[in-house]
């Protein structure tokens, strides 16, 4: 990005940004090479949290569940302390304080929104998608829940409790879906390729194994 | 005072200017307390570059929609004994 | 019971939820991985970097898309502890 005219004197102009990118993005680069100068942050700060969230991915979580499914020793251990049974795993959970993983049951379904913001456990699913964050989702997660559903494809049998969980404080939930009928003898790594991410929030769920 | 599990408890319906983690929708509703997640430090001083201590005894309380149960976060300093 | 534009739960809307998603661009990736930075350093907390989102005019915060607002927030907020110069990222020679 280079600067393509002089200055003799200092006046404020629009920071220069690539084409199809918003003034913020000029902006952030700004922030950035500001605050390295500062020495508020380094470089390699940045550069580590860039990393880190770039490689985030739903394979970690979906490893979780699978597991859950074929261990039930370990399925108790993630519904007591979903952290560190991610760290059992070898998978980095990353810095939220708390993750909580709600199981859904026969008779439960459990959903997750953070009508405040767009608190997600990322460190597990990756960034959370544009959908999660939007008004909309927050706004209608709480108050028509089964509308949400059904827009995402989802309708629930009559007696299953829809669970809605609004994530208000440091916890991050994490959907432990059930197991699809039709799976039995399915390896711990064929089981994970079903769990997707959107059933991990609750809105999904996972995908049933191909009919042979 | 500290809740238990199955106490029927009431959020508070004050409406600070500051930051707070109590949504709006659920301020005055009377729910039941489904667990207790332990003590966190409270957002509202850390908002204002506080430490957040002393830490709060924050709770999972379900709430009756009818056709849906909400579960939310809520600080002890929010909740009441419900009639 | 309604208020602050951030608190959105029950916000009356029909909208149906647009399920249309984007990979981060670089800079959003960018500006996550500097409150992440700052956050590391002591420097801004995530709880300031909510409150400054929730000051934001109503109407910017819902017209500004996700990352908008985290950058919004962390200039507010280092302006407010002096670690930025009101208006020096303005001034500054554009990269």
């Amino acid at each position: 990005m280079t600067d393509d005219h002089d200055h003799g004197h200092d006046h404020p102009h629009a920071p220069i940004t690539a084409a199809g990118e918003p003034p913020a993005a000029a902006r952030a680069r700004a922030l950035e090479e500001l605050l390295v100068e500062k020495g508020v942050i380094t470089r390699e700060d940045v550069r580590r949290g860039i990393d880190w969230l770039v490689s985030r991915s739903p394979a970690d979580g979906a490893r979780l569940v699978a597991r859950a499914w074929v261990d039930p020793a370990f399925k108790e251990r993630l519904l007591a302390d979903a952290r560190a049974a991610a760290l059992e795993l070898g998978l980095d959970p990353g810095p939220s304080p708390v993750v909580v993983a709600i199981e859904n049951t026969e008779a439960v379904h459990n959903m997750v929104v953070c009508t405040l913001c767009s608190c997600y456990p990322r460190g597990l699913l990756g960034p959370p998608p544009d959908w999660y964050k939007s008004l909309a989702y927050r706004s209608r997660a709480v108050s028509d829940p089964h509308g949400v559903l059904h827009e995402f494809g989802l309708e629930l049998d009559d007696e299953v409790e829809l669970r809605v969980h609004d994530s208000t404080a440091d916890i991050r939930y994490l959907v432990l879906p059930r197991r699809p009928a039709g799976t039995e003898g399915m390896t711990e790594e064929q089981l994970a390729v079903l769990v997707t991410r959107d059933s991990m929030i609750g809105v999904a769920e996972p995908r049933v194994p191909a009919a042979h | 005072m500290t809740f238990a599990p199955g106490q029927r408890v009431r959020v508070a319906t004050r409406t600070p200017r500051g930051h707070h983690r109590t949504p709006g929708y659920v301020k005055g509703k009377a729910g039941t307390v489904a667990r207790l997640h332990g003590k966190f430090t409270n957002p509202e001083t850390r908002a204002h570059g506080g430490d957040g201590l002393p830490r709060q005894e924050l709770y999972l309380v379900a709430f009756d929609e009818g056709g849906f149960r909400l579960y939310v976060d809520v600080f002890e300093h929010w909740l009441e004994e419900a009639e | 019971m309604h208020g602050a534009v951030h608190d959105r739960g029950g916000w009356p809307t029909e909208a149906p939820i647009d399920r249309a998603e984007h990979e981060l661009a670089d800079w959003e990736v960018l500006v996550d991985a500097l409150v992440g930075a700052l956050s590391r350093n002591g420097v801004m907390n995530v709880d300031e970097l909510r409150r400054g989102i929730e000051s934001m005019p109503p109407e910017a915060y819902e017209q500004a898309a996700y990352y908008e607002r985290w950058l919004y927030s962390a200039e507010l907020i280092l302006t407010e502890k002096g670690v930025l110069e009101p208006g020096e990222l303005d001034r500054r020679p554009a990269s």
